[in-house]
């Protein structure tokens, strides 16, 4: 049985629906492998380096190291074991790479972190001055011997590789030294980062976190590496779901393609079908193997789609990284393992929509009366798959599942009801599709030239097949325009954002861990053709364990905070408590909204504050607070700053201002001085890097699109030989015949593209306002990029024309005459 | 005048068939020919030559003035388009026009203008005995019934050489007489030349001069019987 559904599926088969299920399946398993391969590198290196601890009590900026003989001390605590961390970038050979760099106590780490600890007898070596020890995974990504030198820190001191950590995981990339020498070489005397904790056999391990992070200053946060985990989870989350569903509209338009093929083989198949039905096939045998034709179609293109898959993430992995380009993760190309969960799951979706792709159309197949189509010169039937009422009915459906599901919340951070609503408006697109047909075969003027009325003539009698043939490029088209739509406001959004959150000329940047001298401010500002000093000082707070820590920056803000602020709504009325402007992101995560008072744990106190108002945040999805500097200085004692804004006196020699900057800063040439102008470039070559991939598969969507229309086509042509054979016969030319189907090419196309444009801005709204909302939490401005639109749009019709005619180009050769006569 | 002069034509393989050799035939005008021959002895072959559809290996077809084996695809087409009517066994009417607009489309690709090709496709369809039913859609016909609407497709633009290959094949014998009797007519009444591919003895023996192609690849006449 399978043999024979096999023979019959390769009938029905083109080659072009496979390489769009294909292609579907093998971006979605691409991006999820990549991603997994990441998260078990991450793993891998969380493993390592929390061990068997319970409990990390964590600070981003570190916390006194007087913290950590009190957590040993607490009667909860079996074992401690404190870490100094930074990342640094590191050179070596021409290869470069982020490291992380570990500072322990051998003596504590042993208990709890023994996978961060070299070979027993080479722990003295640990405690040497100078020395590190390396992971197998960071040796290999440098090229390291032990014995070899390595720069690290902005002094670049010489450290010694004097070994491996052979229980380090196999992703885990870091280097090791005593915490003494970490402390002094990285410039954090006096502070460590985390605190490794066991807790004592016994114990209730709730309550005994809850006694423990009462211990804990409001800066140092209490978590479980799971909860790290989950932190790093959701950092990619919503890049890959933005990927995950350009990966599913490429199935829904392989699922339209399959649909176009396999309707035109039930076409070209009609008297075999009807033989196979008065031999004995019942309907419901009919539907299921034609349904069977499909899925198994699917399967083929899921499994070449699986290897695919598998094969770019190896790509990717090696050539963008494991972040696809969006700098949320960093390290070594990571080893790629073979993705069961998605492969399977996108397999059986790239099964699932060939199998519905097939199923369109094999509705139409049970309809073949047996007696009448083998008669000679018969008539195959087009039955209407829906009626006008149903069609209508359910065009209506779908708009309002749309409209309800895009209302949705996020559901696992996830939007996924803004996804459904996509989806509800392409199929509600599609279902428009033979009505508008038929509106506009009867608007149109009735053609003198012959090709053209006859293109009309068809159009007007199967809108349906404008249906089959055009699903492709509408779904296609509404992707490009969707995407366009919201690249371009997301990109002149993010151009105007950063026309109002860097208003000097010259910006400063501070290194994180390393404080500025007292006096900064002051040389800074008496440094010759500096008219004005802003100064800007960065906290990390931690504020819910299971998200990633959020900004606090502290700068000057006038009484119009507008003026440096892009706002977004109605502010509050200020209260007696100091007032912080929290970004969107902070709206959806943590649920601020204007005039609530919030706590802020900065400088180990608790700062209760009110929120003023909202602001547009494009730098930090998972949120942001603004507050003055003075008022934060006021409050929390902390003068050190972070980065500067400067504005130049009018006629001053940038350059030589420039270096008399470096001169006073101390820094000398590693001064990261930067124009605005220079930020802004770099920040929009960010932004067109990342998202040229979705350039890429929008291109990918249309030639899919496109190659449905040439697939549509060719199917029918086979199917429509003998008509060919008339028109050749009764005197119509080659090139008549040509600008026929070139005509139907474009008037099938044509409702395609109008209410794939229209679908497209539906499309658009839903990605801007619900998932890249609920995504990455922040709101941008609408702009239609017409030009480009008109452009896409002449360039689909024009395409789709081209493609109708090299899809049916068999139609004109020798094989049409001939289809005609009936003997030899 | 229709005249084949020294025809071949061999269709490639292994072995080559030959299915027309060193065939001539006079057709002249008002004349109805019938040829018959066993399946697969190239009678179809033999019109695709004669309509310019397909080309001889050696030997000439002239029509009236013009050597039609020697145009060129478009000049072939152009000349079929005003010059020939075509029947054929399966009728090959278009199921997405009207019966009007299937009778009209060779005055259509002619150039002749909307009012006059409507009238002259309600009139033809009219003599065949389906004036009222111009408007219908194809989908509604028996096959006797779409065989008179390809007569009529075939005759709107009074042609002056009408090819028909088994018109009568998918007939049953009331409607297959009444076809036969259709063209036979249609010749006579136009004096157009008439040339018939058919297994049918009863519709050959409506011929004027019936003629069997043979295994050889030439044309010799017989006599049939109605009823053989």
């Amino acid at each position: 049985m399978l043999d024979l559904l096999w023979r019959s599926a390769r009938r029905g088969a083109s080659r072009l629906a496979l390489l769009a299920i294909a292609l579907g399946v093998a971006l979605g398993v691409a991006v999820s492998a990549i991603h997994h391969s990441a998260l078990d590198e991450f793993e891998s290196g969380l493993r390592t380096v929390s061990g068997t601890a319970d409990l990390e009590a964590v600070a981003l900026r570190g916390m006194d190291e007087s913290l950590y003989p009190l957590l040993a001390r607490l009667p909860d605590v079996a074992h401690a074991s404190p870490l100094v961390e930074r990342e640094l970038d590191v050179e070596h050979g021409g290869r470069a790479l982020k490291l992380r760099v570990i500072g322990l106590d051998a003596f504590r780490a042993g208990a709890v972190q023994p996978t961060l600890l070299p070979p027993a007898d080479a722990i003295g070596t640990l405690l040497e001055p100078g020395r590190i020890h390396l992971s197998h995974a960071a040796g290999r990504a440098l090229g390291v011997q032990p014995g070899d030198t390595l720069p690290l820190g902005r002094d670049g001191h010489l450290f010694t590789v004097a070994g491996w950590l052979p229980s380090a995981g196999t992703g885990a990339v870091l280097a090791v030294m005593d915490i003494g020498e970490a402390q002094w070489r990285l410039g954090t005397t006096g502070r460590i980062n985390r605190v490794a904790l066991r807790l004592r056999e016994g114990v209730n391990r709730d309550d005994a976190t809850a006694r423990i992070a009462a211990a804990l200053p409001a800066d140092v946060q209490l978590q479980t590496p799971a909860q790290a985990l989950e932190r790093a989870d959701r950092l990619s989350r919503a890049y890959r779901v933005n990927l995950g569903l350009l990966a599913l509209i490429a199935l829904a338009v392989g699922s339209f393609l399959v649909a176009a093929t396999q309707a035109a083989a039930i076409a070209r198949r009609t008297g075999e079908i009807a033989f196979l039905r008065a031999a004995g096939l019942t309907r419901r045998q009919l539907m299921r193997m034609l349904i069977g034709e499909g899925a198994l179609l699917g399967l083929c293109g899921a499994l070449a789609g699986i290897a695919l898959g598998h094969g770019l993430a190896a790509l990717a992995l090696r050539l963008i990284g494991a972040d696809l380009g969006a700098g949320l993760v960093s390290g070594v190309a990571p080893a790629l393992s073979f993705d069961a969960a998605a492969s399977a799951g996108f397999g059986l979706l790239g099964v699932t929509s060939a199998a519905a792709g097939a199923a369109w159309p094999a509705r139409e197949a049970l309809s073949i009366q047996p007696a009448q189509a083998l008669r000679a010169g018969h008539f195959t039937a087009v039955p209407r798959v829906l009626h006008a009422r149903r069609r209508a009915l359910a065009t209506l459906a779908a708009l309002i599942i749309a409209a309800l599901a895009a209302l949705l919340p996020p559901l696992h951070g996830l939007p996924l009801g803004g996804y459904a609503a996509i989806a509800c408006v392409l199929a509600a697109a599609v279902l428009g599709v033979p009505p508008l047909a038929r509106g506009l075969a009867k608007a149109l003027p009735d053609f003198s030239a012959v090709p053209l009325a006859l293109a009309r003539a068809r159009l007007l009698a199967e809108p349906g097949f404008a249906s089959r043939s055009a699903a492709g490029v509408l779904a296609a088209t509404a992707l490009i325009v969707a995407m366009a739509v919201m690249v371009s406001s997301f990109r002149v959004s993010v151009d105007r954002w950063l026309g109002d959150v860097l208003p000097a000329e010259l910006y400063i940047r501070g290194d994180r861990d390393r404080a500025w001298p007292t006096d900064i401010e002051a040389r800074l500002a008496a440094v010759p053709g500096v008219a004005r000093l802003e100064t800007i000082r960065h906290r990390s707070l931690l504020l819910r364990a299971d998200l990633p820590p959020v900004a606090l920056i502290a700068r000057p803000l006038p009484d119009d905070v507008g003026r440096v602020l892009p706002r977004v709504g109605a502010s509050a009325p200020r209260g007696v408590l100091p007032q912080v402007w929290a970004s969107e992101a902070m709206a959806d995560l943590y649920g601020w909204r204007p005039g609530q008072e919030v706590m802020l744990p900065v400088t180990g106190q608790a700062l209760h504050v009110q929120v003023a108002g909202l602001w547009r945040d494009y730098a930090r999805q998972h949120g942001a607070v603004v507050m003055d500097l003075a008022r934060y200085r006021t409050l929390t004692g902390d003068h050190a700053a972070d980065d500067f804004g400067l504005w130049l006196d009018a006629g001053s020699d940038a350059s030589a201002t420039a270096d008399a900057l470096r001169s006073a800063s101390g820094l000398g040439d590693s001064l990261e001085l930067t124009s605005s102008e220079e930020v802004r470039r770099l920040s929009l070559g960010v932004f067109d890097r990342t998202f040229a991939a979705t350039y890429a598969l929008e291109a990918a969507s249309a030639l899919i699109g496109l190659a449905g229309i040439a697939a549509a086509f060719a199917a029918s042509a086979s199917a429509r030989t003998r008509e060919f054979g008339l028109l050749r016969h009764v005197g119509c030319t080659r090139r008549q015949i040509a600008a026929q189907l070139a005509a139907e090419g474009l008037l099938s196309a044509l409702p395609g593209l109008l209410l794939g444009l229209l679908a497209g801005f539906a499309m658009s709204a839903l990605l801007i306002e619900v998932v890249n909302r609920q995504s990455f939490h922040w709101s941008m401005d609408w702009v239609v990029p017409w030009g480009w639109l008109v452009l896409i749009v002449l360039a689909m019709l024009a395409a789709s024309t081209l493609a109708a005619i090299v899809g049916a180009r068999g139609a004109l050769g020798v094989a049409a005459v001939r289809a005609v006569k009936s003997d030899g | 005048m229709l005249t084949l002069t020294s025809l071949d034509k061999v269709l490639p393989g292994s072995p080559p068939r030959v299915l027309l050799h060193a065939l001539d035939l006079a057709v002249a005008a008002g004349e109805y020919v019938a040829v018959i021959g066993e399946s697969g002895s190239g009678k179809s072959t033999l019109l695709n030559v004669v309509a310019g559809l397909d080309r001889p290996d050696a030997g000439r077809v002239c029509f009236d003035a013009v050597e039609v084996s020697a145009l060129d695809d478009d000049a072939a087409t152009l000349w079929r388009r005003t010059r020939v009517g075509f029947v054929f066994q399966a009728f090959h009417v278009l199921p997405w026009l009207s019966l009007r607009d299937n009778v009209a489309l060779p005055l259509a690709l002619a150039g002749v203008g909307r009012r006059e090709r409507h009238a002259r496709a309600q009139a033809q369809l009219a003599s065949v005995g389906l004036g009222d039913r111009a408007g219908d859609s194809p989908t509604q016909l028996s096959g006797g019934e779409l065989q008179r609407v390809a007569i009529a497709r075939a005759l709107v633009h009074r042609p002056r050489l009408l090819l028909a290959d088994e018109p009568t094949g998918n007939l049953d014998a009331d409607n297959a007489e009444r076809v036969a009797a259709l063209l036979r007519n249609a010749v006579k009444d136009s004096g157009a030349c008439g040339l018939l591919v058919t297994h049918s003895a009863t519709v050959a023996a409506g011929a004027d001069r019936v003629l069997r192609l043979g295994r050889d690849g030439r044309l010799q006449p017989v006599e049939v019987r109605p009823d053989a």
